[in-house]
């Protein structure tokens, strides 16, 4: 039977408790004048609707809503032919990406806790050397692909040979990083093995009764998490963001199994030619691996307020980071840009300078350590958000920060 | 040439406010709109038909409102609208929308480049699109910032990354998802919102893009969402007092306290 779900029109008292609960903007109240005190009725859209109970939940007191949940389809596949946890094993030129290392971390967790191995996937070019730094971090085994054709990342060979080693092996999950690389092979993997991929993990668990993974991540810009699970699929696959988990420590000492497989590159799919890398040389410090960050908003008033912001990263060895609203006037180049459309950082300590604090911006940095709002607005949404809010004009505030900063490092300013 | 565009209608949050109550969103009155990505996809393909001659189409899977996005998008200079809906799709995850768009695309035929937003707004997944391609056996590449060159044979794009940006040469017909560096949309022009309003839009529902019921809305889910709540709210801040001077000296010790300067 198909999942069904329906208001008890008797029991609605048009509280409109389930309209600012829906996650999805499902539900809408509609005017009962027929009714003998005018109370109004909620009403789903099922178009709109996905079941995922958050109604029921805020309609306890009432319980007007009734949701009838399908049964659960049988298993497309036998979980019992699928071990292991596997992470991708991301490298760009050379260099393991630092999100491995957080994904081995969390990877052997929850292998320890399903009593079952972890194994890293490593595809590139002249890169065996990489395969003992990730046994010393916690993976069992190393699978190894080794070959020219992997020398820079393109989507189709990639994707080829991660999904026939999947199908050989049969892993129970796959973790990748949410890089850019990540976010899009992953999802080609999961489309040609048939399989769930969830984005942007925060957090992880898993369900030893049924071996399920329970990935958590935000959705419509952080204000909502969502479990989400794939229950009749393996693997189950996830991308985890950058900085959610700690590092795992070096162990010199650990030893494990490295698997060379040897690649047939006549037989792989690649179908696009990769031409040139332009690296950035703008940027001193990446942004997305920056440990402090300084950003400017449209409160700095002018473009030269940057140099200012770049001063202060500079005297914390920090990154520069802007809103949406200082790249739109011009002020610094998009890739800046924190927030929504812009990036996702989560550095140990933000400064927000002159940013106001919409939705969009909180929902890219929201996950800082530590964040100091410094604004003449005292009601701006990022003086509520920050630890430290600092009411004023950022032009006195700042240079008194960077002598303060200088001192107490031992530089006279 | 023939570009074919998918967008998805997405809440607004863009003056939407956080309810200091209840620390939500206040969600009264918050418009549908095409997700802002989309814009960026739907301009890129624009210039492209201005570019080689050819034809544009968009398409969305959603509910029958959704058809106001694509009338939007008609506005903006696309010549084709198709509205993907049915019940039946109701649900569905990104697993379950890429097979969908990918049988409206089979059922179009001819194409030589398919174009999405890198993300929506809403889901922030940036699934769909590689799902498409894959789904369609043709390559895609991912956060294009420009396409260099374009012939009906291949493009030659920049793929923007984390330390620079990427060039490659893709053969066609295949797929990009694009992101805010690429162009800056044009605003509807009086011409198209004319087009806008005339426009027949159809509605395939899921038999007539031949979808198998096993793979589409929930049932062809293969993620499922098992509980939604509230993330924890950030423990209540301090607010510094004193003179430029004395903030500055408190934050600095403050900082140096928890050891990260």
């Amino acid at each position: 039977m198909p999942n069904q779900i329906n208001v008890i029109s008797e029991k609605c008292v048009g509280c409109s408790l389930c309209v600012n609960n829906c996650p999805f903007g499902a539900i809408t109240l509609t005017e009962r004048p027929d009714h003998p005190k005018k109370l109004k009725l909620a009403v789903i859209d099922l178009h709109k609707c996905t079941f995922c109970g958050a109604c029921i939940e805020s309609c306890k007191k009432f319980g007007a809503i009734n949701l009838i949940k399908e049964e659960p389809i049988k298993l497309d596949i036998d979980p019992s032919h699928y071990k292991g946890i596997w992470v991708y094993a991301e490298q760009r030129h050379g260099e393991v990406s630092p999100v491995v290392y957080e994904l081995l971390n969390e990877g052997r967790r929850l292998a320890d806790k399903m009593q079952t191995p972890l194994s890293a996937i490593l595809i590139g070019s002249r890169i065996e050397s990489k395969a003992h730094d990730l046994i010393q971090h916690g993976a069992d085994k190393v699978y190894v692909f080794d070959d020219p054709i992997f020398f820079e990342f393109q989507d189709d060979c990639y994707s080829d040979i991660l999904s026939h080693l999947i199908k050989e092996e049969k892993p129970e999950i796959v973790l990748m990083g949410a890089t850019n690389i990540g976010r899009s092979f992953a999802s080609r993997v999961a489309a040609r093995i048939r399989t769930g991929l969830t984005a942007d993990c925060t957090a992880l668990e898993v369900d030893l009764s049924n071996r399920n993974l329970q990935q958590t991540r935000p959705a419509f810009g952080g204000n909502i998490m969502a479990t989400i699970l794939c229950p009749r699929h393996r693997p189950q696959m996830a991308t985890v963001r950058h900085k959610v988990f700690k590092p795992a420590p070096r162990d010199p000492n650990r030893k494990g199994e490295i698997i060379k497989k040897t690649v047939d590159s006549s037989k792989i799919i690649n179908r696009t030619k990769f031409l040139e890398f332009i690296k950035d040389t703008s940027a001193k410090v990446n942004l997305s691996d920056a440990d402090i960050i300084v950003s400017g908003g449209r409160g700095l008033g002018k473009p030269e307020g940057f140099k200012l912001v770049e001063e202060l990263a500079e005297a914390l060895g920090g990154a520069v980071g802007s809103s949406r609203a200082a790249v739109d006037a011009g002020w610094i180049p998009y890739s800046h840009q924190v927030g929504q459309t812009g990036r996702t950082v989560s550095p140990k300590i933000y400064f927000a300078c002159g940013i106001s604090g919409q939705i969009q911006h909180l929902v890219g940095m929201g996950s800082s350590d530590i964040i100091v709002a410094i604004n003449k607005d005292p009601h701006a949404p990022m003086m509520k958000a920050a630890n430290f809010a600092i009411e004023g004009d950022l032009y006195e505030i700042i240079p008194w920060i960077i002598k303060k900063i200088k001192k107490s490092r031992g530089i006279e300013a | 040439m023939h570009f074919i565009v998918c967008i998805k209608q997405v809440p607004n949050t863009t003056n939407v406010q956080i309810d200091q109550k209840t620390n939500t969103l206040k969600r009264e009155g918050v418009e549908s709109i095409i997700n802002p990505f989309d814009e960026f996809a739907i301009e890129e393909a624009v210039r492209l038909k201005e570019r080689t001659g050819g034809k544009t189409t968009v398409i969305t899977m959603g509910p029958p409102q959704a058809e106001n996005a694509l009338r939007e998008a008609i506005g903006r200079g696309i010549d084709n609208a198709i509205l993907i809906s049915d019940r039946a799709f109701a649900g569905a995850d990104t697993w379950a929308t890429s097979y969908t768009l990918a049988s409206a695309i089979k059922k179009i035929g001819d194409y030589d480049l398919i174009i999405c937003g890198k993300q929506a707004t809403d889901g922030d997944t940036a699934q769909v699109g590689p799902g498409i391609a894959e789904m369609l056996d043709i390559p895609h590449v991912a956060y294009v910032k420009k396409i260099e060159e374009i012939t009906p044979e291949k493009a030659k794009v920049e793929r923007m990354m984390e330390d620079g940006y990427d060039i490659i040469e893709m053969p066609l017909p295949s797929l990009i998802t694009v992101v805010k560096e690429i162009n800056t949309p044009r605003m509807p022009s009086l011409r198209g919102m004319m087009a806008s309003k005339k426009a027949q839009i159809p509605h395939w529902t899921a038999q007539e893009i031949n979808a198998e019921s096993t793979n589409i809305g929930l049932t062809g889910s293969p993620t499922q969402v098992m509980k939604i709540f509230t993330p924890p709210q950030r423990p209540g801040g301090e607010k510094l007092e004193g003179s430029p001077e004395e903030m500055a000296a408190s934050l600095t010790d403050k900082l140096k306290q928890l050891q990260i300067i």
